[in-house]
């Protein structure tokens, strides 16, 4: 089925973005402010694909570290051991908890690392004009704002018990480095998923105007 | 300047124009190309969102003035709140990620639920006043970085974590921490901020037009 739909760029009115008003933009050289709110008015972001692509390779550069150094150091009298994210997780394993091995997994392996390429696959699909799979495209961005904050999980973990195994000279827990790359990369992503315009998404369908579903 | 007839949007994920008719109780209405869902009709959201943002601000000072858990080795005892494990990070030398950890399940949470309380007094006869735009701006921010309920499932992890190693039991501050997740959830939930902008008095003067 082919229709033609009407959105706010054709028609050459503008949303804005903080309360949701329609106005119809001051002058060519710029939109103006929003009547209701006093927002800068802007059809769509501003350059959303160069400032989402810096800010996943920016994540991509301090997952690195965020996985080789070590995120927290285990002090008993009989030995000193340092753990990575992964080593963590494969340490939870082996004591027999394997649910809560798989929860940390999830959020601090598989959802930071499935939102950078998630949202490599979401920038490349628009910069090809792809008008292909756009509600799916558009509900996986939707999913990407909602998991990123899990992420966090492995970083409160540490705070918490960092805070409560001080018991020296039995036992003590102190945080490294590795959570502060880690924390980077959290924050980075969230940042990438907000600079990102689902608004492309639809504007890249090639003939304009046409939905094709 | 022509005004645009108030009851058309532009979906803010697509950018389609659509009419939002008047929805009956409870009705809500949604995206006909992407899905989003574009208003809500709450019956008596204001009045819930403020029985539930009190509650979550009870349950907020609870959370992070009692302990969590207390934890027992060798006759040696600590327990912590929240903030005493950004204490604890910071002394250690992870200052930027203490600061962070305080922002997202401290700083956040507590701006979420003041503004939610300002927002809602003032708007309770319209037209509320410019402020009341502003913060509902801050509270998109808030919200995004407000993560109690990650905190509350890192708090039950490392609860199961601590108990392989020491004698763990939990304080007031876990059933706290659970209280505020399902009030912040909740008065979320239930806020329809297109309800609250409708009532705000515009930046030129002009607005709101009472009655629809
Ligand atoms: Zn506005
Ligand atoms: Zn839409």
């Amino acid at each position: 089925m082919t229709r033609v739909l009407l959105t706010g760029a054709r028609a050459g009115v503008v949303q804005c973005d903080a309360c949701g008003l329609l106005s119809r933009p001051a002058g060519p050289e710029g939109a103006g402010n929003c009547r209701r709110c006093g927002e800068m008015l802007a059809f769509r972001r501003r350059n959303p694909i160069q400032r989402t692509w810096a800010l996943i390779i920016a994540a991509a550069i301090c997952y690195l570290p965020a996985n080789i150094l070590p995120v927290m150091t285990t002090r008993t009298l009989k030995s000193v051991e340092a753990d990575t994210i992964l080593s963590g997780v494969v340490r939870l394993y082996e004591s027999g908890s394997w649910v809560l091995a798989l929860i940390i997994l999830v959020a601090s392996v598989m959802i930071p690392l499935g939102k950078l390429i998630a949202l490599a696959y979401l920038l490349i699909t628009v910069q090809l004009r792809s008008n292909r799979r756009r509600r799916e495209r558009v509900r996986l961005y939707r999913m990407l704002k909602a998991v990123g904050r899990w992420s966090m999980l492995d970083v409160f973990v540490a705070t918490i018990v960092v805070a409560l195994v001080q018991l020296r000279p039995f036992m003590s827990i102190v945080p490294e480095s590795g959570v502060m790359f880690f924390t980077a990369v959290v924050i980075l992503t969230i940042f990438a998923a907000g600079t990102f315009d689902p608004r492309l998404i639809w504007d890249s369908g090639g003939e304009a105007g046409r939905e094709d579903d | 300047m022509e005004h645009l007839s108030a009851d058309v949007v532009a979906c803010p994920d697509c950018d389609l124009l659509q009419r939002v008719p008047v929805l009956p109780p409870g009705g809500t209405a949604c995206c006909a190309r992407c899905g989003l869902v574009l208003g809500s009709n709450k019956p008596g959201s204001l009045d819930r969102s403020m029985a539930l943002a009190t509650g979550a601000l009870i349950a907020f000072l609870l959370a992070n003035m009692e302990p969590l858990m207390r934890v027992s080795v060798a006759g040696e005892t600590s327990s912590t709140t929240i903030l005493g494990g950004v204490q604890t990070m910071w002394l250690q030398g992870e200052k930027i990620t203490a600061l962070l950890v305080a922002l997202f399940v401290f700083v956040a949470p507590a701006l979420d639920i003041v503004f939610m309380l300002a927002v809602l007094l003032a708007s309770r006869r319209p037209p509320a006043p410019r402020w009341v735009g502003a913060l509902l701006r801050w509270m998109v921010l808030s919200g995004v970085w407000s993560m109690v309920g990650v905190m509350m499932l890192g708090i039950l992890v490392s609860l199961v974590k601590i108990s392989s190693l020491a004698t763990v039991e939990p304080g007031i501050g876990i059933f706290a921490v659970g209280a505020l997740v399902f009030l912040l959830a909740g008065m979320s939930a239930g806020f329809e901020p297109r309800e609250i902008w409708s009532r705000v008095r515009w930046a030129d003067g002009e607005g709101p037009e009472t009655g629809r």
